[in-house]
């Protein structure tokens, strides 16, 4: 198999565990959507201050809801002994990495287009300029499931210290919880234009993040 | 990377543990009186200033101790030798030290002269995440019992987790700035007094020595760990252990 073919298999796999067991929909969602109004007891009621912190509180939610995605990504592994026998598979470890980052950022993409639904209605969130917030999304989307699914694995042996993976991924990630907030905040106002620096370092911090994971991910996995 | 283990390996011999100590002793001294007495106060901040002489020396062994925990990472995974990973955990460690070191210290001269313990400056915000970061790699470590995976686990956060630091820096300076700009790396030579920036260098100098200190300690300090866990084991089992180490 080639290694496209190797990752996509990968890829399917977790989407198929995810569609079938309903994690994403049945846990997480509601944990954003608890997490926003939490939110907005704690802002509110005032309309401006929620105005204003909109983009903020969105990208707060998209980032534990990612660190929990990228956690569930692994808890399956665990299970039966999978992971033994994902490493004993003649594949490369580096497609293992890609096809578990892909589906980890097609679960995020598909959660932050739920949760900005709930944004737009609770904090009146304007969509502005789709086409920057969908590229800050779907970039912020991939480079917190690298991060994540670069760690993942370190999560599920630390079971027992359940803050360790959050308080490892949280600084990793600063870079794409400040690119995101800003490029949401200046789409949103209409000045999409000045968003474009902004996705150009969420572009980096996803080449750099992919590209060290490719190449150290299977020295995290052997033992 | 054979020639960097022998050099590492000679200083960290007993008698070159203690003259580096005697080094570092009188590095010190001679900072110490360079910044409290030769150097002169600062014509706007007074005598605060003088913070500048630890402050500054603490955040550069800070990122040089981050520094040598990359290469060793590296090294680490590149011959799966255990004592470039022994190498990295003390060297992360006396950075984290260093960082909080310098963190408190940047505090202590910011409330004085900004008004202020903290601010959302670049420099301070990226120090802050890189001690969070490194405290994470310390956390990792603790994790399991088995030292290869600990050894590839904390070699991959140090790789990433160094590699991070200038996109995190860049993002920050991108958000908002106040710190003062660059005084000795600039454009034109350095724009400080002499004395001032003899005093700086000296500390500078007299951290890095107090580093290398520490660093033998804590390698003499882990190879005996080591040797606590090895002979714990069975003979055989031993035996392999030391091949490997």
């Amino acid at each position: 198999m080639t290694f496209v073919r190797q990752a996509t298999a990968i890829a399917g796999k977790d989407l198929r565990i995810e569609v079938r067991g309903k994690h994403a929909l049945g846990t997480l969602l509601p944990f954003a959507a608890t997490l926003l109004i939490a939110f907005g007891f704690a802002f509110g009621p005032g309309r401006d201050v929620l105005d204003r912190t909109a983009p903020g509180l969105l990208w707060m939610a998209v980032l534990f809801a990612g660190v929990m995605a990228a956690r569930r990504a692994y808890q399956a592994e665990a299970e039966d002994g999978a992971l033994e026998g994902l490493l004993l598979a003649p594949v490369d470890k580096a497609a293992v990495f890609v096809g578990k980052v892909a589906a980890i950022a097609l679960e995020l993409i598909a959660l932050v287009s739920a949760v900005l639904l709930l944004v737009v209605v609770l904090f009146d969130l304007s969509l502005g300029s789709p086409l920057a917030l969908a590229g800050a999304f779907a970039l912020g989307s991939l480079g917190l499931a690298a991060v994540g699914g670069l760690f993942g694995v370190v999560a599920e042996a630390a079971r027992t210290r359940e803050a360790i993976f959050p308080m490892l991924v949280l600084p990793l990630a600063t870079p794409v919880l400040i690119a995101g907030v800003r490029a949401t905040d200046l789409a949103t106002t209409g000045r999409a234009g000045e968003a474009l620096s902004w996705l150009g370092l969420l572009v980096a911090f996803d080449v750099v993040f992919v590209s060290v994971g490719i190449l150290v991910f299977g020295s995290l996995m052997e033992d | 990377m054979d020639v960097a283990a022998r050099g590492i390996g000679k200083a960290t011999t007993r008698s070159g543990e203690r003259l580096l100590g005697a080094a570092a002793l009188a590095s010190l001294a001679v900072s110490a009186v360079l910044s409290l007495v030769v150097a002169p106060p600062d014509a706007v901040q007074g005598e605060v200033q003088r913070l500048m002489y630890i402050h500054v020396p603490a955040a550069w062994l800070a990122y040089l101790a981050f520094a040598v925990v990359f290469i060793a990472s590296i090294a680490y995974l590149r011959t799966s030798r255990i004592r470039w990973d022994r190498l990295a955990a003390a060297s992360a460690e006396i950075g984290v030290l260093f960082t909080a070191l310098a963190i408190a210290l940047g505090s202590l001269w910011g409330k004085p002269v900004w008004g202020t313990w903290w601010t959302w400056d670049p420099r301070l915000t990226t120090t802050a995440m890189l001690l969070l970061i490194y405290l994470g790699y310390l956390a990792v470590r603790r994790i399991t019992d088995n030292p290869t995976r600990r050894a590839r686990w904390a070699a991959v956060i140090g790789i990433v987790g160094f590699i991070d630091v200038p996109i995190v820096h860049l993002s920050v300076v991108w958000w908002r700035s106040l710190h003062q700009g660059s005084t000795v790396f600039r454009l034109g030579g350095p724009e400080i007094h002499g004395a001032m920036l003899v005093a700086l260098l000296a500390g500078v100098a007299a951290f890095t020595v107090v580093y290398a200190y520490l660093m033998t300690l804590r390698l003499r300090v882990g190879r005996l760990e080591e040797r606590a866990v090895r002979e714990a084991l069975s003979p055989t089992v031993a035996q392999v252990a030391e091949e490997d180490a």
